[in-house]
C-alpha cells in the first residue's frame, strides 16, 4: 500500500456508528455548528425597520448617529420596506388607531424576524393608561426584547440590541428544512 | 393562506379618483419621512399631486383626558411629551398658565433661566427639524453634524435636569433645581461648537445647486392663505410677516433682550430652512445675553400653595409635613377661573387653555397645538406639486406628532 | 397684553350685539348666543382685524341645562389683542354654526371638537374622525366617558 492512502480505523465500531442515538448526536453537532454560523451572520447584519411614532424617535436618531452608533453592531441600515427588514423596532407609543398598521407591517415581514419594543410605551403603554393607547405591543405581536425607558438612554438601546444578538446567537436557525 | 388577512382601516378617505388616468397612493402612516405618524392619501397624475387628504391622529394618546385625572403638578411630564423635541418650552408655557391663574409672580432668576432654556430648546428643535429634513433629501453628512451638536446639548441638559429628551423640569412657581457648577462654562463651549458645525452645514448646503432646485419655489404658501389657515411660527414668518409672540406680546424676559425676527421672501421651503437657521443664530445670541444677565436669588417662589418645602423642614416641622402631603396628594390649589396663555414655541403659537373649578386637579386642559393647525394647512402646500416634493415640504412644516395629536 | 384703549373700543362696538364682556388674564371674553356667533366673528374679522382663528374647543358641564360651552379663540396680529367667544348649547342638540367660510383653520379644529365632544358644526361637511378612528363609539372628553374604556381595532393575542 503506498504512503498516500492511509487506512483510517473507524472511530466507533460499525454497529454503534449506525445506531440512531449516535446518528442523532452527529446530526445535532452539525446543526449546532450550522446554527452558530448562521446566528453569527444574522446577528451582525440586522436590518431594522424603525416603526417610529413618538418621542423615542429622538433617542432612535441619537443612537443611530455618533457617538452611540448602531453601525458598530451591524444594525445601522434601516430598511423602510417590511419585506427587506428583519428587526421591527417599535419606537414610541402605539395607539389603537395605529395598531392595525403595526400588525400589517409585522405580518408583511419575512422570517426570520425579531421585534424590539423600544420605550416603555411600546413595552406596556407607558403612563398613557387610557382609551387611546395600546397597553403594550405584545398584546398584538410577539416581542423579543423590551427596552424600557421614557425615552431610554442610547446605552440602554445598545444593551437591548446586544441582548437580542445573544438571543439570535443562541437560537435555532432552520434554513433548509423546517428543522435543519 | 387561502385568503389574505383583513385589517380594519382606521380612516376613511374623502375622495375617489376624479379622472381615469389618476392614481390614489397612500403615504404613511408608517413612513420614514412622515415624522412618525401621519397618513397622506394623494391623488396623483403621474408624478404630479392633484389632491391630498392628510390624516393625523395616529398618535392621539388622550392627553386631555389624562389631565382631568391628575393634579396640576402631575401633568408636567405629560406636557413635556407634547412637542417632545423642545420639551422645556411646553413645560414653561404650562407652568406660566397655571401661575397666572394662581396669581403668582416667579422670581427674577427663574424668569431669566426659563427664557434661556426656552431658547436652548428652540435651538434643539430647529436642529432636529433641519437635520431630519436634510437627511430625507439625502444629505446624510449634514444630518450627522447637526445631530452631534444636538447630542452635546442633550447631555448638557441631562446634567441639569436628569434626562436627555423629556425633562419634567418646570415646576409651578419655579423650576425643579438650580444650575449645577460649571454649567454655564460648558454652555459657552457648546455654543462655540454649534457655530462651527452649523457653519459647515451652511457651506455644504446653502448654495448647493441640487438643494436650491429642490427647495426653491416648492411648497409655497402666501401670507393671506397662511393667516386664514391659522399658520403661525416659522412658516408664517417665511411668507414675509414678522409676527412673533416674543416681540408682539413679550413674556418671560424677552422684553429685555436684543434680537431680530428673521423673515423669508416667498414662503417656500428654502425660506423656511433659512428662517430656522437664522432663528437658531438669534437664539444663540439671546442665550449669550441671558447667561450674562442671569441674576442670583432663589429659583422657586416662596409660596406655600405650590412650592414644596425644604426636606429638612418636612422631617422636623408638622406644618411643612402637612403642606408637603397636601401638595402631593391633592395638588396645588388653583382658584376657579380660566385662562388662555400662549408662548412662541419653535413651531408657532403654543397655547394652553385651562379651566379650573378650584382644587388640585384641572377641570379641563386644552392645548392649542401649532402642528395640528399646520396639518390643516399642509394640503394647501402639497397640492399641485410633485410627489417627490411631498417629503421636503412635509419636513419643513415640522409636524411633531405628540403636539399634533396630543 | 392688550392696551386698555383697544379693549374699550371693542367693548363699545360689540357689546350691543354680544352679551356680557369680561377681561380674563389678557383675553377679552364675550358670551354669545349661538345665532350671534357667525355675525360677530365676521365683524371681528372684517372690521377689527382679527385675522387668526386660533382655537375651537368645548367644555362639558354635565350638571347644567346648557351642557356644552363652545369656546373660540381669536387673535389680531395687527393690534395684538386676544378675544375668547363662548357659546352654550344643550346636550340634545349640540350644534353651532361652522366658521369654515371665514377661516380655513376652522376645518380641522371643528373636526377635533366634534370628535372629542360630539359638537355638530352646521356648514362643515367633513366631520370625519380626525384624532379618533372609524368605528370609535362615543366622545371621550365628555365627562361621562370613562377614561379607560378602550375600543381596540385589532383582537389581542392570547
Amino acid at each position: 500500500m503506498d504512503a498516500r492512502t492511509i487506512p483510517i480505523a473507524p472511530l466507533l465500531p460499525a454497529a454503534v456508528a449506525t445506531s440512531p442515538r449516535v446518528k442523532d448526536a452527529a446530526f445535532e453537532y452539525l446543526t449546532t455548528r450550522k446554527d452558530e454560523l448562521i446566528g453569527w451572520a444574522r446577528k451582525f447584519s440586522l436590518f431594522p425597520y424603525p416603526f417610529v411614532t413618538a418621542c423615542c424617535a429622538m433617542e432612535f436618531m441619537a443612537v443611530s448617529a455618533s457617538p452611540y452608533d448602531t453601525d458598530r453592531f451591524g444594525a445601522a441600515l434601516p430598511r423602510f420596506s417590511p419585506r427587506q427588514a428583519d428587526l421591527l423596532m417599535v419606537v414610541g407609543t402605539v395607539t389603537h388607531k395605529q395598531a392595525p398598521v403595526l400588525l400589517k407591517v409585522w405580518e408583511q415581514m419575512c422570517e426570520p424576524k425579531w421585534v424590539m419594543a423600544f420605550g416603555v410605551c411600546a413595552s406596556s403603554g407607558g403612563f398613557y393608561q387610557n382609551y387611546a393607547a395600546l397597553q403594550g405591543i405584545d398584546k398584538i405581536i410577539p416581542v423579543d426584547v423590551y427596552v424600557p425607558g421614557c425615552p431610554p438612554r442610547p446605552e440602554m438601546v445598545i444593551d437591548g440590541i446586544m441582548q437580542l444578538q445573544d438571543k439570535i446567537a443562541h437560537s435555532r436557525h432552520p434554513v433548509i428544512t423546517d428543522t435543519f | 393562506m387561502d385568503t389574505l388577512p383583513s385589517f380594519p382601516n382606521p380612516v376613511r378617505s374623502i375622495f375617489e379618483a376624479i379622472r381615469d388616468d389618476s392614481v390614489i397612493v397612500n403615504i404613511g402612516p408608517s413612513h420614514p419621512a412622515t415624522h412618525g405618524t401621519v397618513q397622506i392619501i394623494a391623488e396623483l397624475d403621474g408624478e404630479r399631486v392633484l389632491r391630498t387628504d392628510v390624516h393625523c391622529g395616529y398618535l392621539h394618546r388622550g392627553f386631555e383626558k389624562e389631565c382631568e385625572d391628575h393634579t396640576w403638578h402631575n401633568l408636567i411630564p405629560y406636557v413635556d411629551r407634547l412637542n417632545y423635541v423642545s420639551a422645556l418650552v411646553n413645560d414653561f408655557a404650562y407652568c406660566d398658565a397655571v401661575e397666572q391663574l394662581m396669581g403668582l409672580e416667579i422670581t427674577p432668576r427663574c424668569r431669566y433661566l426659563r427664557t434661556l432654556l426656552s431658547e436652548y430648546s428652540r435651538v434643539v428643535d430647529h436642529l432636529t427639524c433641519v437635520a431630519a429634513g436634510l437627511m430625507e433629501m439625502g444629505a446624510m453628512t449634514a444630518f450627522l453634524y447637526l445631530v452631534m451638536v444636538r447630542d452635546f446639548m442633550y447631555e448638557h441638559l441631562a446634567a441639569l435636569t436628569g434626562a436627555r429628551v423629556t425633562y419634567s423640569y418646570g415646576r409651578i412657581g419655579g423650576l425643579a433645581r438650580d444650575l449645577p457648577d460649571g454649567w454655564l462654562v460648558r454652555l459657552e463651549e457648546i455654543l462655540v461648537q454649534y457655530e462651527e458645525f452649523v457653519g459647515r452645514v451652511h457651506a455644504l448646503v446653502d448654495r448647493n445647486r441640487i438643494f436650491i432646485d429642490r427647495l426653491r419655489d416648492v411648497g409655497t404658501i402666501t401670507t393671506a392663505d397662511a393667516l386664514s389657515l391659522g399658520v403661525t411660527g416659522p412658516i408664517l414668518r417665511s411668507t414675509g410677516v414678522p409676527r412673533d409672540l416674543r416681540k408682539d406680546t413679550p413674556y418671560l424676559a424677552y422684553a429685555e433682550l436684543d434680537f431680530d425676527i428673521p423673515v423669508g421672501i416667498k414662503g417656500d421651503n428654502y425660506d423656511r430652512y433659512f428662517v430656522r437657521m437664522r432663528e437658531m443664530d438669534e437664539s444663540v445670541y439671546m442665550i449669550r445675553q441671558l447667561a450674562q444677565m442671569l441674576p442670583g436669588g432663589p429659583i422657586n417662589v416662596d409660596d406655600r400653595r405650590c412650592t414644596f418645602p425644604e426636606k429638612t423642614l418636612v422631617y422636623s416641622q408638622i406644618e411643612s409635613l402637612i403642606n408637603h402631603f397636601k401638595l402631593v396628594m391633592d395638588g396645588p390649589s388653583v382658584p376657579p377661573g380660566e385662562i388662555y396663555c400662549a408662548h412662541e414655541a419653535p413651531n408657532g403659537e403654543l397655547g394652553f387653555y385651562l379651566v379650573s373649578t378650584g382644587g388640585g386637579t384641572p377641570y379641563k386642559v386644552h392645548v392649542r397645538s401649532p402642528s395640528f393647525v399646520h396639518m390643516g394647512a399642509a394640503s394647501r402646500m402639497l397640492d399641485g406639486g410633485q410627489l417627490a416634493d411631498i417629503v421636503p415640504t412635509f419636513g419643513s412644516i415640522n409636524m411633531i406628532g405628540g403636539e399634533c395629536d396630543r | 397684553m392688550a392696551a386698555a384703549s383697544d379693549l374699550e373700543a371693542l367693548r363699545r362696538e360689540l357689546v350691543p350685539a354680544a352679551g356680557p364682556a369680561t377681561l380674563s388674564h389678557g383675553s377679552f371674553v364675550f358670551v354669545l348666543a349661538p345665532r350671534e356667533l357667525v355675525p360677530t366673528v365676521r365683524r371681528l374679522r372684517d372690521e377689527f382685524g382679527f385675522d387668526l382663528l386660533l382655537d375651537v374647543t368645548a367644555v362639558d358641564w354635565p350638571g347644567a341645562v346648557l351642557r356644552f360651552e363652545v369656546v373660540h379663540h381669536l387673535y389680531s396680529t395687527a393690534h395684538k389683542v386676544r378675544v375668547r367667544l363662548k357659546t352654550r348649547v344643550a346636550a340634545d342638540d349640540p350644534t353651532v354654526d361652522s366658521l369654515g367660510a371665514l377661516y380655513g383653520s376652522a376645518a380641522f379644529m371643528e373636526r377635533e371638537c366634534h370628535d372629542m365632544y360630539g359638537i355638530g358644526f352646521r356648514g362643515n361637511f367633513d366631520l370625519r374622525p380626525i384624532l379618533l378612528y372609524e368605528g370609535f363609539v362615543g366622545h371621550p372628553l365628555r365627562k361621562d366617558y370613562p377614561k379607560q374604556r378602550e375600543q381596540p381595532l385589532v383582537p389581542y393575542r392570547d
